[in-house]
């Protein structure tokens, strides 16, 4: 059995509680612990990714029991590209907080480590009761984060991120249960096979329990209604924790793809692809809701925030589609909109660094001390979130146009996010020229950019141009992760195929 | 049985939801502890309801689903902690705010970056 694919839940595991027990330690050797570790887990990430490549689908079930009885991690193309995209980001949101922003150090490591052992187990488990497990280790992990600094903002949008994610934790539970009482199983890919055989009498309270699954995963990909809560927690949250959190919403975006594809998806009998009247209007008044809160907002980082649900709206919009190339699109889309906005976190916060008293307020505040540098930065960055050629924005817009060629609803997409791209140009065009352009004739007296800090930006944005130029491969492997999304077929047998290793006895 | 119980679910799950919509911090926590009972008998349920039974094969007649039951023990043990914290945080945001609205009703000037 290969016991690689547990590593990246055991992984962050050992690492957060031995910094746990670092408590105290020279900070020097904290960060050193923690960065050594996410080295690690780089390397893991890349071997799964490598070795979910090809078309084998790794099933392994904790404590050797079978499935559908035991929980089962499952290694599919999408699970091991959602672990890599995470653990790349963390890479990077790690890189810039040893680089002096991560005071104080000692909670900000390990917590950001327990963070991504839920973050993780959350993509390869293939169990929902597991899942809501997962979920509830990353949320309170994320709680923590996001008060990580303290301060009344934090505390305030801290205060409705706990209370709404716990509401939806009971919503996720009534859900489980549910479905749990129908199919008699919690294992996904045993779940997918009784949902099928779905009878007319019991479709009623199917549907109730996967469009409540579906408040429950919207709430934490932030779809609308329910995405109130996210741009004053991403915008009051310190920088590192910000680029992370650009996964969270990813969380709620994979879980709706699992299981709306898998379970409820075209196989799904009496109940086969029933959250799509929901997700295609809502994808879209998302999208429209992103981009006016871009265009209405004040502060850079509360600008940068509505960004993600931007980007939320175009992933959903691609997933309402389901089809092969809407998903596939999707999935590019989603590596793209991660990285790009965390490095837009990241540039934020050097940038009101230089601006001292004015801070992020889109408003005319002291000249920059490094104007030409972050300038440059944050017009790469722009264009690469808006979708300009050639950065990798560009490609996950027109791959998501060309996959919605077919029906009625091309006109819509394509006006949407036509129209979004023009309001986020408008936007961000406001902003950057008030912050870069109009300032006042002095220079705030502050110091200059961390160098490695400003490098991991940079290194952050090549990466969208490593996208858009080694697309042919990434594109390669997103169209035969769609594959495998839409012949659910594939993972179910993986899965319950799967034996338990002979001669191994449970105690 | 069937009635009662879901007659106590359905008050347990009313009462929370009426106490989660109120404006202040503590009927809010009141009414997420309330919703949590809710959710743990719905899933002790979910495994239908057989009074009397054992949850191990072959000891009496018949046998109760022991899941839900292992399940109810893991959502119990996570409610409890996320209970805790957010008690603290809703203390902390008392301290810091100044009043125990969820709003907080913050001036600006004490908006910190």
């Amino acid at each position: 059995m290969n016991h690689l694919i547990i590593a990246p839940v055991l992984l962050p595991l050992l690492t957060a509680i031995l910094l746990l027990l670092g408590t105290g330690r020279p900070l020097r050797v904290q960060r050193s612990i923690s960065f050594l570790s996410i080295i690690a887990q780089l390397g893991v990430a890349t071997a799964l990714l490598a070795s979910a490549a090809g078309s084998t689908i790794t099933v392994y079930a904790l404590g050797n029991w079978a499935p559908p009885f035991g929980i089962v991690l499952v290694l599919d193309r999408l699970s091991a590209l959602m672990v890599f995209v995470t653990v790349v980001l963390a890479f990077f949101s790690l890189w810039y907080a040893v680089r002096g922003n991560d005071k104080p150090a000692d909670s900000l490591h390990s917590v950001l480590h327990f963070l991504l052992m839920g973050v993780n187990g959350a993509f390869l488990t293939g169990d929902l009761f597991n899942l809501f497990v997962f979920f509830e280790v990353l949320l309170i992990s994320s709680y923590t984060l996001l008060l990580h600094g303290g301060g009344a903002a934090r505390i305030k949008s801290g205060l409705h991120y706990v209370l709404l994610n716990l509401v939806g934790s009971s919503l996720f539970l009534i859900a489980a249960a549910l479905l749990y009482g129908l199919t008699g199983t919690l294992n996904m890919a045993d779940m997918a096979n009784k949902v099928a055989q779905t009878t007319a009498e019991e479709a009623p309270l199917m549907n109730a329990a996967a469009l409540l699954l579906l408040v429950v995963f919207g709430l934490k990909a932030a779809m609308v209604p329910l995405y109130f809560w996210l741009p004053r927690a991403y915008a009051s949250a310190s920088a590192p924790v910000a680029a992370m959190f650009c996964i969270m919403t990813k969380i709620g975006v994979y879980s709706i793809i699992r299981m709306y594809t898998l379970v409820f998806g075209d196989t799904g009998g009496a109940v086969a692809n029933l959250a799509e009247p929901w997700l295609w209007p809502l994808s879209l008044i998302t999208l429209g809701f992103g981009v006016a809160g871009a265009l209405a907002a004040r502060e850079l980082r509360l600008q940068i925030a509505y960004l993600v649900v931007v980007s939320v709206g175009t992933m959903l919009a691609g997933i309402a589609l389901n089809t092969e190339q809407a998903l596939s699109a999707t999935m590019y889309y989603l590596i793209h909109s991660t990285w790009v906005c965390s490095a837009l976190f990241l540039l934020a916060d050097i940038i009101v660094r230089q601006r001292g008293a004015t801070s992020d307020r889109i408003i005319t505040g002291p000249a920059l001390r490094q104007p030409v540098k972050l300038g440059a930065l944050f017009f790469i960055a722009a264009a690469a979130v808006i979708g300009m050629p050639p950065l990798s924005g560009f490609i996950g817009k027109v791959m998501l146009m060309q996959a919605a060629t077919t029906d009625e609803r091309t006109f819509w997409l394509w006006f949407m996010l036509l129209a979004a791209g023009f309001v986020t140009i408008t936007a961000l065009s406001r902003s950057g020229s008030t912050i870069f352009w109009r300032t006042e004739n002095r220079v705030a007296k502050v110091d200059k950019a961390d160098r490695g800090a400003l490098l991991a930006v940079i290194t952050m944005l090549a990466l969208s141009l490593v996208l858009s130029f080694g697309g042919n491969a990434v594109v390669a492997y997103t169209d035969a992760l769609a594959q495998q999304l839409k012949n659910p077929d594939i993972y179910t047998q993986a899965v319950l195929s799967h034996q338990a290793i002979p001669g191994v006895h449970h105690e | 049985m069937e009635v009662l119980v879901a007659v106590v679910i359905a008050v347990l799950t009313s009462c929370g939801v009426y106490l989660l919509l109120r404006g202040r911090t503590f009927p809010i926590i009141l009414g997420l502890t309330l919703l949590t009972y809710a959710v743990n008998l719905f899933i002790f349920v979910s495994g239908r309801l057989n009074p009397g039974q054992s949850t191990i094969i072959g000891v009496g007649e018949g046998y109760t689903d022991p899941l839900p039951q292992a399940l109810v023990l893991t959502a119990i043990v996570i409610s409890f902690a996320m209970t805790a914290f957010v008690m603290v945080l809703a203390l902390r945001a008392r301290a810091e705010l100044g009043n125990d609205h969820v709003d907080g009703r913050i001036k600006v000037e004490d908006v910190k970056p």
